[in-house]
């Protein structure tokens, strides 16, 4: 933390240069190139034979709404364990 | 003549001349002496060596088998990473204590009794906290100093342990220990300490994250990587270590989620880690105990090359908080690459060396049967794609544009980046020369059909979820602010009531001298008025008074004689 910042800006930068990402069309191009990645996982399980052990996991695209529905749980859950848990920057160096 | 010296001592003595050569030189030096090191690693053969009589119990100095070699190994091969990571710090402290702390935790790996675990054990903790004090702000020596403590209670109890085994077995081996006596479970939460079991955690969150950048890629490494050997040395298949290492892998998740500081949420998510090898090493089967192992393995290096990305943003920008991060990609373009890399593999991309690792935890836990671990295991896998998958990559570098232009990483820092990144995809596409050093055969092939897709559907739906919240506004955003943790226990509470205690306390003292001196005060009043100076009981008479006294009673007396 002690350590000052060196040469903080990087020279041959120009500040009106943009990237692809500063445009927002691009973003939501890409949660919906995500969104096809999804749909096409979820139905790749109709196209090979599941090795898995337990039962449950045998249900057609199991993996990927566990993954869905517990994350979804999961930030929410945080989200509001913050109202319990969070305090100022200082808190303890007062 | 070199496979004779303990592995450990090497580095430790290395460590004396650090201050005798300058600058580069001494960053060579530094470099050369873990590379000697590993060297010498390659030269042992399994066995014993270094044994001596101390108190009539067998001390074995050096122990080398393949469990205690791996550990050895990834040690070293971390150490010279982060010592090239390092390569521009002329900190004096700072590199001497890396180097005896590197010394210590390989030392500890082949110490073939408990004593000598112990002095080991205890070295590691009192030269790591040189690293936590040179971030050299009033924060980090209190954390620093909160470290210590708790780390040298785990090296009390661990010799306390070992002197209750050595009175009921007659010997201070240090092999399978198990839960059946109070040594054992005295020697089980001397380890549980380091390895940073739930609410014996709060070290690791408090401190790694106030040492200097360089120091938090030393720390990372060994201490509770060294706890994980000691665990599944002495409690492998220990029923309740599954239990305690879900509740690892779960927990830390939801703070991480709402942590600002960067580097906090890279130590909830080691703390995460963790808990997959302690599920593994309790579940102790011979597919469990390898994945365990080769998950610290690779978790060594993505965690060093996650925390170095991170420390690469604090030397350049001067903070790593979410807050104040975002949009660093434009002009850290490697150093956002190979985090990148640090976080697929931590989230077990197939292709990165999380994933050969960690499922093997996973499929052990699922063939013996554990519903519960599995389904909270792959929830936490989930969980870890979270915080440090998407929230470390993302808020640092993408996010919102924080309008801060830094400079790309130094030269040293990107090749010790790149270094780790390189190992991390290896690992993952070539998992065989690892698989050969784990401590048992490994018959387990990573990739199967079954497996990649169901991976990556639980990666890519965790993803979306991501997307849509984030797109809902309802994704928790980075905050300024502190979250509270058990350490609120003994930061807060403790003192809190320590205060009150003192306080009340010292209302009790005054108002007990009060009273005491009023009474003693009355004492010497009544005391005063009858014997003082003016008292009845003192009062002085004169001669001439007590012959008129005694002429009067003679006068009286001849008056009643002639009445």
């Amino acid at each position: 933390m002690s350590e000052t910042p060196k040469n903080k800006t990087a020279p041959e930068e120009s500040p009106t240069r943009t990237y692809w990402l500063d445009d927002i069309r691009n973003v939501h191009k890409l949660f919906w190139i995500l969104v096809a990645i999804c749909a096409l996982l979820f139905a790749s399980d109709a196209f090979y034979e599941k090795h898995v052990i337990f039962p449950f996991e045998h249900w057609f695209g199991f993996f990927g709404l566990f993954g869905f529905f517990l994350s979804f749980a999961l930030l929410l859950t945080a989200r509001e364990l913050r109202k319990f848990l969070k305090r100022d920057e200082d808190y303890y160096d007062r | 003549m070199i496979a004779e010296f303990p592995p450990g001592l090497l580095m430790i003595a290395g460590a004396i001349f650090v201050p005798f050569v300058r600058g580069h030189l001494r960053s060579a030096y530094m470099l050369a002496l873990p590379l000697l090191g590993l060297w010498q690693l390659m030269l042992l053969d399994p066995g014993t060596f270094g044994a001596m009589p101390v108190f009539g119990f067998e001390l074995t100095h050096v122990r080398v088998d393949k469990l205690s070699l791996i550990f050895g190994y990834i040690f070293y091969i971390a150490a010279a990473i982060a010592i090239i990571f390092a390569w521009h710090n002329e900190d004096l402290a700072e590199q001497t204590s890396a180097l005896v702390y590197v010394g210590a935790a390989v030392g500890a790996t082949f110490a073939g009794d408990l004593i000598t675990l112990f002095v080991y054990w205890e070295l590691a903790a009192v030269s790591s906290v040189f690293l936590i004090w040179a971030g050299r702000t009033e924060r980090a020596y209190s954390a620093g100093m909160r470290y210590l403590m708790i780390q040298i209670l785990s090296g009390v109890l661990l010799a306390g342990g070992a002197v209750l085994l050595a009175n009921e077995t007659g010997s201070v081996a240090f092999n399978n220990i198990g839960v059946d006596s109070l040594g054992g479970i005295l020697i089980l939460i001397a380890f549980g300490i380091k390895c940073a079991f739930p609410l014996l955690h709060n070290w690791l969150q408090d401190a790694y994250p106030e040492a200097s950048p360089t120091g938090t890629v030393f720390l990372s490494a060994f201490t509770t990587k060294l706890a994980v050997y000691a665990l599944a040395r002495g409690y492998a298949g220990t029923e309740i270590l599954i239990w305690i290492g879900v509740a690892m892998t779960a927990f830390p998740i939801f703070f991480a989620v709402i942590e600002n500081d960067l580097r906090r949420v890279l130590a909830y998510s080691l703390n995460n880690q963790l808990g997959f090898m302690v599920a593994g090493i309790g579940i102790g089967t011979t597919l469990a105990i390898n994945g365990a192992v080769s998950h610290a393995f690779a978790h060594i290096l993505y965690k060093a090359l996650l925390f170095m990305s991170m420390g690469a943003v604090l030397h350049r920008v001067g903070t790593a908080k979410g807050s104040e991060l975002g949009g660093l990609y434009k002009t850290m373009p490697w150093t956002t690459g190979f985090c990148i890399i640090g976080s697929a593999s931590i989230s077990a991309f197939p292709l990165f060396s999380g994933f050969v690792t960690k499922s093997m935890i996973l499929t052990s836990a699922a063939e013996e049967g554990y519903l519960i671990p599995f389904l909270v295991l792959l929830f936490a896998s989930a969980g870890v794609f979270h915080h440090s998958g998407i929230k470390i990559p993302f808020f640092a570098f993408f996010a919102h544009d924080s309008g801060k232009r830094p400079k790309e990483a130094p030269f040293n820092m990107l090749l010790a980046m790149g270094l780790a990144a390189f190992f991390c995809i290896g690992i993952g596409v070539y998992p065989q020369p690892l698989y050969a050093l784990l401590p048992f055969p490994v018959d387990y092939t990573p990739y199967t059909t079954t497996h990649v897709v169901t991976m990556l559907q639980l990666l890519m739906f965790s993803a979306l979820a991501f997307g849509v919240l984030q797109r809902t506004g309802l994704y928790p955003p980075e905050l300024r602010s502190t979250v509270l943790d058990f350490d609120f226990s003994y930061r807060w509470l403790v003192p809190k009531f320590i205060n009150w205690f003192m306080d009340a306390g010292a209302r009790a003292w005054t108002s007990l001298i009060a009273d005491l001196f009023e009474n003693l005060n009355r004492f010497i009043a009544t005391v005063f008025r009858y014997h003082g100076p003016k008292g009845l009981l003192a009062r002085t008479q004169a001669t001439g008074s007590s012959a008129a006294v005694i002429v009067t009673l003679l006068l009286i007396f001849l008056v009643a004689l002639l009445a």
